[in-house]
């Protein structure tokens, strides 16, 4: 099938691409890698007047530390997110998850802010964010705020911005001492979205946890933080018997629908063993 | 709305008029001729429609033609005549690794640039590698060896020069 027709914009700047937005009353949508924007046009799923091409704009892209906290610009490519040594460095979460999104050739289009930005609950990088309580940083025509990412992914393709506002950036907390992360996933086949993945950034002092946070994603509609799991692990040792606490914790964090797929429990399974697997890592890893 | 392009494809500059909804894929069949890019899904989802864009793969049918304004593209049809594939289209002969041919521009482009990324790839890589293409003909396994054998062949011309 092919698009609708529609108008084009190259925002040359943030302002420009607000004002942009605001003239089309709605009828605008933002482009950056258009990856997820493009299949939706052809599908015929979507017919705004206009796209309003971000990748042109400066502020959006650059990878950056300030005081501890590391700054990745919007447009910064998956490809980029996989390969770049600050966000190995400083943010290993999102080194560890990029080579599980999509197919090479995507990762060379698609961007971190568009993948944010779109929170579909299959996608690796919401949980990342997640895990890592990364701050999105949103421009509006009232200016730029900072909202944490528990505050940021609301539902299905649903985050906390406002029709119009875009995103300019991920910011991750300076790392610790300590600081361990272990990521993985069970997809059918590699590059495949995930039947279950999750993203777990620790710190391990001497064998136990005393910070963990844990994001699973694709076991509901939203990527979701495992705040049971995280209270059955802060300050324990990771034995076996801790280990299977976390995990029957799920329980009370995890609440997937049954799907002509996969029946929920089949995915509450999913998710156990994945813990099972990613707490034995981060035991080796610490 | 058209909007006038301009960019540099195979080595030579173009510059057309174009609705912004174009892909760079449909551009490249119906303006330039250029019909060794194939459609399959348009989606995504197969990889027939693999280019080079600024020397990096990526799929001609999500890229809109205005996004590639000012942008070098390569495609099978420039890859060819170059040279620069002669022996990874060899190795295909050699092994049988195409049958209809509909996936195999496709699964060139993407060669091409694996093996100029990583000169040496694990099976395991370029099976890695060839994820987002489809073939429904040869069941892969003919593929991967082609492009095992190519890296090996040029790996081996490099040490013994003839
Ligand atoms: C075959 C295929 C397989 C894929 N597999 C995976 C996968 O396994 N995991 C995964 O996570 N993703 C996957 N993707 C999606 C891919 O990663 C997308 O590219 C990505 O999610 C969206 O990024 P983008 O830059 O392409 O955004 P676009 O498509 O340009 O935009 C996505 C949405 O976000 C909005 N937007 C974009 N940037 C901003 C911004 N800075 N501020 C405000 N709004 C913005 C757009 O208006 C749009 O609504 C796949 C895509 C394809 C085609
Ligand atoms: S036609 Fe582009 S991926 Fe199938
Ligand atoms: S040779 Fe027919 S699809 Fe690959």
């Amino acid at each position: 099938m092919k698009s609708p027709a529609f108008d084009y914009i190259r925002a040359r700047s943030v302002a420009h691409a607000l004002e942009a937005y605001r003239s089309l009353d709605g009828e605008g949508v933002y482009l950056a890698g258009g990856h997820s924007v493009v299949p939706s046009l052809t599908l015929r799923l979507q017919a705004p007047a206009a796209l309003i091409d971000l990748s042109g704009i400066d502020a959006l892209t650059g990878i950056s530390l300030d005081d501890g906290w590391l700054r990745i610009g919007a447009m910064t490519r998956h490809a980029e997110v996989a390969a770049d040594p600050m966000i190995r460095d400083h943010a290993h979460l999102f080194h560890l998850a990029a080579p599980h999104v999509a197919h090479p050739a995507i990762r060379n289009r698609g961007t971190i802010g568009g993948s944010l930005s779109l929170a579909d609950p299959a996608s690796e990088f919401p949980a990342v964010a997640l895990a890592l309580r990364a701050e999105m940083e949103v421009a509006g025509h009232d200016g730029v705020r900072r909202v944490k990412a528990d505050d940021f992914f609301l539902d299905i393709y649903e985050t906390a911005m406002e029709p119009g506002e875009i995103l300019q950036a991920i910011l991750v907390p300076p790392v610790r001492a300590g600081d361990v992360a272990v990521f993985d996933e069970l997809a059918r086949r590699r590059g495949d979205y995930a039947m279950v993945g999750a993203a777990v950034q620790a710190v391990v002092d001497a064998g136990r946890v005393t910070d963990i946070s844990i994001a699973f994603f694709s076991v509901g509609n939203k990527p979701t933080r495992a705040g049971a799991a995280e209270s059955a692990l802060r300050g324990a040792r990771l034995d076996d018997a801790v280990i299977a606490a976390a995990q029957s914790a799920l329980d009370a964090d995890l609440d997937p629908s049954d799907e002509p797929q996969m029946p929920a429990s089949v995915r509450r399974h999913l998710a156990r063993v994945l813990l099972g697997r990613l707490l034995g890592h981060l035991g080796t890893t610490a | 709305m058209t909007m006038d392009i301009e960019l540099t494809v195979n080595g030579e500059h173009v510059r057309e008029s174009v609705e912004p909804r174009m892909s760079l894929a449909d551009f490249l069949r119906e303006r330039l001729q250029l019909t060794g890019t194939h459609l399959g899904c348009e989606m995504g989802a197969c990889g027939a429609c693999l280019v080079l864009l600024s020397g990096k793969p990526v799929h001609a049918c999500l890229v809109l033609a205005v996004q590639a304004a000012g942008e070098t593209v390569e495609t099978i049809e420039g890859l060819s005549e170059s040279g620069a594939i002669a022996d990874l289209q060899a190795a295909f002969h050699d092994r049988n690794a195409l049958q209809c041919g509909f996936c195999t521009t496709g699964m060139m482009v993407n060669a091409h640039a694996l093996l100029g990324d990583n000169p040496a790839p694990e099976r395991a890589e370029i099976r890695d590698a060839l994820s987002g293409n489809y073939c429904r003909c040869t069941g892969y396994e003919a593929i991967v060896d082609a492009i095992d054998a190519t890296a090996r062949k040029r790996a081996s011309d490099v040490e013994a020069p003839a």
